[in-house]
């Protein structure tokens, strides 16, 4: 008995055991410790039984919450001795209680490899396991290919091969390259064909490790997953050993279903059908039975398969069976499958369509939204959340409103911030949205962050007819007898900028107004203070005709606290007073703050950085990104950002507030006093006071883009100037007008570039407008959906959208509506179809009007040649014959390309990799050569394949020469110019970006073809080749 | 990554075993460790067995007077590791006969040996129970 032997550590696990409070353990564990050092510190008399047992010792100690800062190298050690208890022990303590970066584990690295190399399999278990949970980076550089060998090897028993594939793992987590071999992919699928179901198992977590990160790569894998799964859903050869409550694996069934998420579709009809087969059975087929265990099985598979409907966007019939299904879940008793029931749903909102459905259950979720279970509260605010839209926002915040009074405190913070962003996002009408927020600060004024009342007061500030209102309701909510400070800050700002609206109401004098509000003066803290100081002053200023008691009463506070010990209020009470006595002056200073500009809510960024916080690559997540109908809120860089927005600071801060220049005139004081002004209209970002309210006073006057009242001053200015052009000449089509006033946000050349590469993104982006796009493609049909996504709370009006296709596309535009509501996206899906190859790009003619401003800009759509290609690797034994059969022009081209953007050849191979053109590597012998291989596809020309050969100098990176070979002239020469234009022109140079339609090839590329040197080897080689 | 810890507490919040897939210094794991037992052990039984905790998700179950608190990622399938967790216990139980607290306790090196043929790096390796127990069984005749 290896462990009955060990007395002594159960003598101190019950000793431990016995201790009456923490400080007795304490006690005890420092005399173990005490002792356990002393031993270890003679080492020699100890005997490897002993020193196992100590190291146990420790590991107990440790797990216990105590420091350990001794005896790891005894733990070490014990990892190269000769016999099985002693070596697990070793292996096992140590992967306890060492990090991967302990320099003792590299003084193990030796002993640990000849393990593994070596013939006892027990040892290879346990060394595979340690580096498995704890190796590093050293561990994957000298390890990699045994631990690859021994997966692979047939002569190797399970019990190995499955330590193996997770150790694999790891080591490929520490260093993505240790898989990048030539011909993984493949060994890869023939493991998945593997018998034993540990080996399976760990295997399907290897892959879904893999696929997550190159999906692309693993294609082959995936009729395998399918198989598999085939195998345990029909319990077809199963050992009995494997069902679990008789359900066959549901941890294999889960895992391999998991790694299916990861691939974008299923092509292959056969595999299609064949996996839908299966998951219409566990959907059909799972009911609910008295064991718990078997119940709880089977709901694992089961919510798996539905996470993989949903990723498929199966038919419209299946979708609405899942949403059955998870509508019946969420209303059941048993509270797991109501929390995943919640979850899961979530997840739906996801799918295209489902959120009509899932509006029907808006009632259940309301009441699990009162559920006694916090883990499930959450999970329907956030389902709550995320249903939201403008059709349902009113019911929805309600409901959150009510909640929040009785809601546990841990919840308050979240659901106060989702309320209000909901109420911002789809208000109804402003004046609900205010009605909402001040709700907000009044139920949960301890949880109202700054940014949320600096919004109200932002869009109060941008909309008149909501002044008053928010005026007189801001009265109300003072007037009750305890007032949050928050609204004791929101009232005032409110009160000092608009009460004069409410000035021939009953009660709204301006000395009643300066009563309520000075009545909190008592109470509130010395954040507050200078706001109310501010009201007073504007209040002041507003009093017509002047008010002799009021003035002396408001001038008596100015002077009780110009000596006050906070900096801020001390300042304010001095320069509010002493712009007091200067009279008419004093009505430009506090003239009414400018409007905002339109930008993006501070809170939507922040609720984005929460979500953003977990980094672990998930299919969920991945397919979040993916998905741009949420392109609105989530923008990939921040428009309102000085770096970004194309309008120099000074002019802007200039044109928003003549009246400094104004105060300068007439006061001719120092500097100081327009800093003064600075402070009083609080536009200047250095001032304390923008720390308070910075985030929507200061920078935000500053850097943003113009708002629309001051468009046309900014713009004179920036004509005058010569500031750069509003718009990017070069991403537009010649024709285009420059009457623009609308500054574009980034780079729209870029943006298209980017989107030659990639099938989602934005499009283009400006402060008003974000149009996302999303492409498929399908050999020579594609399908692109246009997101309209207006930022701003006003409508986007005269919406007009005008394909102009060349003449090789076929394309149609669903109608794009004349109007874009506040804050709401469409979406015009564009179909294309390809008819012949051809360089020639689409052109969207996109105009709008936002206030007087009519913005058109033309743009190019990523419906570019490379979009048709499918790459396809091309065997040596195929490559040969065609490439032969196919001599000279027309079907093949020649052509020596000078000017070349210099690049290493790696990176030419990636260039070529990333448009579709699939890189064959070892076909041709030169290192400095590239071939390549893709498909075409048109309506005219069908599956064609077209090989690509480049020989690069490597004395000379600018010049290259090129073969291209298709079944079709056209195709030959319009593929050869098309990778000609992608390797001299530096795609994200605007000057340089080849111009569509109507202008041929780019100057640099339309030279001669010279001929070759004679004595040119690689000259030499293509006519072997040829 | 999976499962990222495997804890087992009793009533009185001891930690029985605590077995990490990533590393955290003792200090995070004293406060973690304190505020998840905290928070699972007074959740009652019309409850789920799911706990949200920072970018964990907490699947747990409770025997007698033993919790076993598992640490997964966030889009990690809960009910399949809430049966992972039955599953290490009726193999405990195989190998104990009527495992209880105690046995862990006096054993905890067995325990992490089952454990170390159950999970590694994270994931499952396997999931029969002899082919999970044999390793143990072959060390106990060897003695």
């Amino acid at each position: 008995m290896a462990m009955h032997g060990m007395r002594g550590l159960s003598v101190f696990i019950s000793d431990i055991r016995n201790c009456q409070n923490k400080e007795q353990e304490r006690q005890r564990i420092d005399k173990e410790l005490g002792n356990v050092r002393n031993r270890f510190k003679n080492e020699k008399g100890l005997s490897p039984y002993e020193k196992k047992k100590y190291v146990w010792k420790m590991l107990y100690i440790y797990m216990l919450g105590y420091d350990v800062d001794f005896g790891h190298m005894e733990a070490v050690s014990l990892i190269s001795a000769p016999k099985y208890p002693e070596k697990q022990v070793g292996y096992i303590v140590t992967s306890c209680l060492l990090n991967e970066n302990h320099d003792f584990l590299r003084l193990a690295i030796n002993t640990v490899r000849n393990d593994i190399i070596g013939r006892n399999e027990t040892f290879q278990c346990l060394a595979l396991t340690m580096v498995g949970n704890i190796g590093g980076r050293e561990f994957a550089e000298s390890l990699a290919p045994d631990v690859q060998k021994l997966l692979l090897s047939s002569s190797c028993r399970p019990l190995v091969r499955k330590k193996a594939a997770l150790c694999l793992l790891r080591l490929y987590r520490k260093n993505p390259d240790v898989v990048n071999v030539d011909g993984w992919a493949d060994r890869m699928a023939q493991l998945l064909d593997e018998r034993d179901l540990g080996v399976l198992t760990s295997s399907m977590s290897l892959l879904v490790a893999l696929v997550s990160n190159n999906h692309e790569a693993y294609w082959s894998c995936l009729p395998k997953c399918v198989k598999t799964l085939e195998r345990l859903a029909r319990n077809q050869d199963i050992p009995q050993e494997y069902t679990y409550y008789g359900i066959p694996s549901p941890w294999l069934q889960v895992k391999t279903m998991r790694a299916l998420q990861y691939f974008p579709t299923i092509e292959d009809p056969y595999t299609r059908r064949t996996l839908f087969e299966v998951l219409q059975r566990i959907l059909m087929g799972t009911d609910v039975v008295k064991n718990v265990n078997k119940n709880n099985a089977s709901h694992a598979v089961l919510f798996e398969a539905l996470a993989l409907v949903m990723h498929l966007d199966a038919e419209k019939e299946m979708m609405s069976q899942c949403v059955a299904l998870l509508g019946k879940f969420i209303a059941v008793r048993e509270p797991n499958i109501r929390y995943l029931g919640l979850e899961n749903m979530t997840r739906m909102l996801m799918v295209t369509d489902a959120q009509e459905i899932i509006k029907r259950h808006q009632a259940q979720i309301i009441t699990s939204l009162k559920d006694p279970d916090i883990s499930i509260r959450r999970r329907a605010l956030d389902l709550l959340y995320g249903m939201c839209d403008v059709t349902n926002a009113k019911d929805i915040v309600e409901e959150l409103l009510q909640y929040l009074s009785s809601a546990d405190f841990t919840m308050r913070e979240e659901l106060s911030l989702k309320a209000a962003i909901l109420a911002e996002k789809f208000a109804p009408d402003l004046s609900w949205y205010v009605d909402v927020i001040l709700q907000l600060i009044d139920k949960a004024g301890d949880f109202i962050s700054d940014d949320i009342w600096f919004r109200v007061v932002q869009f109060v500030t941008n909309n008149d007819d909501l002044q008053p209102y928010a005026a007189a309701k801001v009265k109300e909510y003072l007037e009750k007898p305890a007032v949050h400070e928050t609204m004791v800050k929101v009232s005032a700002y409110i009160l000092g900028e608009y009460s004069h609206l409410l000035a021939r109401r009953p009660g709204c004098s301006p000395k009643e107004i300066f009563g309520i509000l000075h009545e909190k003066l008592p109470t509130v803290s010395t954040t507050t203070i200078p706001i109310l100081l501010s009201a007073y002053a504007k209040i002041l200023m507003h009093t017509q005709p002047p008010d002799q008691e009021l003035q002396s009463q408001i001038w008596a506070i100015f002077n009780k606290y110009e000596s006050c010990i906070d900096a801020e209020i001390q300042q304010r009470a001095v320069e509010y007073f002493a712009l007091c006595q200067k009279g008419a002056a004093l009505m430009d200073i506090l003239a009414e703050m400018p409007k905002f500009p339109e930008r993006k809510s501070s809170l939507i960024k922040r609720a984005e950085y929460s979500e953003a916080d977990t980094a672990e690559q998930s299919a969920i997540k991945l397919r979040a990104q993916q998905q741009p109908s949420n392109a609105l809120v989530v923008t990939d860089q921040p428009p309102a950002n000085g770096a970004t927005s194309p309008v120099p600071v000074g002019q802007l801060s200039l044109a928003m507030v003549p009246s400094m220049i104004t105060t300068e005139d007439h006061t001719s004081t120092d500097p100081a006093s327009s800093q003064q002004n600075g402070s009083l209209t609080k536009v200047d970002p250095q001032h304390p006071s923008a720390d308070l309210l910075g985030d929507l006073l200061g920078p935000l006057a500053i850097e943003g883009p113009p708002g629309a009242t001051v468009q046309s001053e900014h713009n004179a200015v920036s004509r005058l100037e010569g500031g750069p052009d509003a718009v990017d000449g070069s991403a537009i089509v010649p024709v285009e007008e420059q009457r623009n006033t609308v500054q574009p946000i980034g780079n729209i050349a870029e943006r298209f570039h980017a989107l030659c590469l990639k099938d989602s993104g934005v499009l283009y982006e400006d402060p008003y407008i974000q149009i996302g796009i999303k492409a498929e493609w399908r050999a020579h049909h594609g399908r692109l959906v246009l997101f309209l996504g207006n930022k701003n709370t006003a409508p986007l009006v005269s919406v007009q959208a005008l394909m102009l296709p060349p003449a090789h596309l076929k394309m149609e535009l669903s109608l794009v509506p004349d109007t874009i509501p506040p804050r709401a996206q469409v979406q015009c899906p564009l179909e294309v179809v390809n008819l012949r190859p051809s360089r020639d790009v689409a052109v969207l003619d996109f105009s709008y009007k936002f206030g007087t401003n009519m913005v058109n800009v033309k743009l190019r759509l990523p419906a570019v040649l490379n979009k048709f290609l499918q790459p396809i690797p091309v065997p040596a034994e195929e490559f040969f014959p065609q490439w032969r059969s196919l001599s000279g022009p027309p079907l093949k081209l020649q052509e020596v390309v000078r000017g070349v953007r210099p690049m290493p050849l790696p990176e030419m191979a990636n260039l070529l990799n990333s448009f579709r053109l699939m890189i064959c590597p070892g076909l041709d012998p030169n290192p400095n050569n590239l071939v390549a291989s893709t498909t075409f596809y048109s309506e005219s020309t069908h599956a064609m394949l077209c090989l690509i050969r480049i020989e690069t100098d490597p004395a000379d990176r600018t010049q290259l020469r090129m073969t291209l070979a298709s079944g079709d002239p056209t195709l030959t020469f319009e593929l050869k110019e098309f990778i000609k234009e992608q390797l001299i022109s530096i795609p994200t140079a605007p000057p340089q970006s080849p111009a569509p339609a109507p202008a041929p090839a780019p100057p640099p590329a339309a030279q001669a073809t010279p001929q070759i040197p004679p004595n040119d080897p690689a000259a030499l080689l293509a006519g072997l080749l040829s | 990554m999976g499962i990222r810890f495997i804890l087992m507490v009793n009533k009185q919040g001891q930690t029985r075993l605590a077995q990490y897939y990533e590393w955290l210094t003792l200090e995070e794991r004293r406060a973690l460790e304190g505020e998840i037992v905290r928070k699972c052990l007074a959740r009652n039984e019309q409850q789920c067995s799911f706990v949200e905790h920072r970018n964990y998700k907490i699947v747990y179950r409770r025997y007698a007077s033993l919790f076993f608190l598992v640490g997964v990622d966030n889009d990690e399938n809960e009910l399949a590791i809430l049966e992972f967790i039955h599953l290490l216990v009726e193999t405990m139980d195989r190998h104990f006969g009527n495992v209880c607290e105690l046995d862990i306790m006096f054993h905890l090196e067995k325990a992490h040996f089952m454990l170390e043929e159950m999970v590694m790096n994270g994931s499952i390796v396997e999931t029969s129970k002899a082919n999970i127990l044999s390793p143990i069984q072959l060390m106990d005749k060897a003695s």
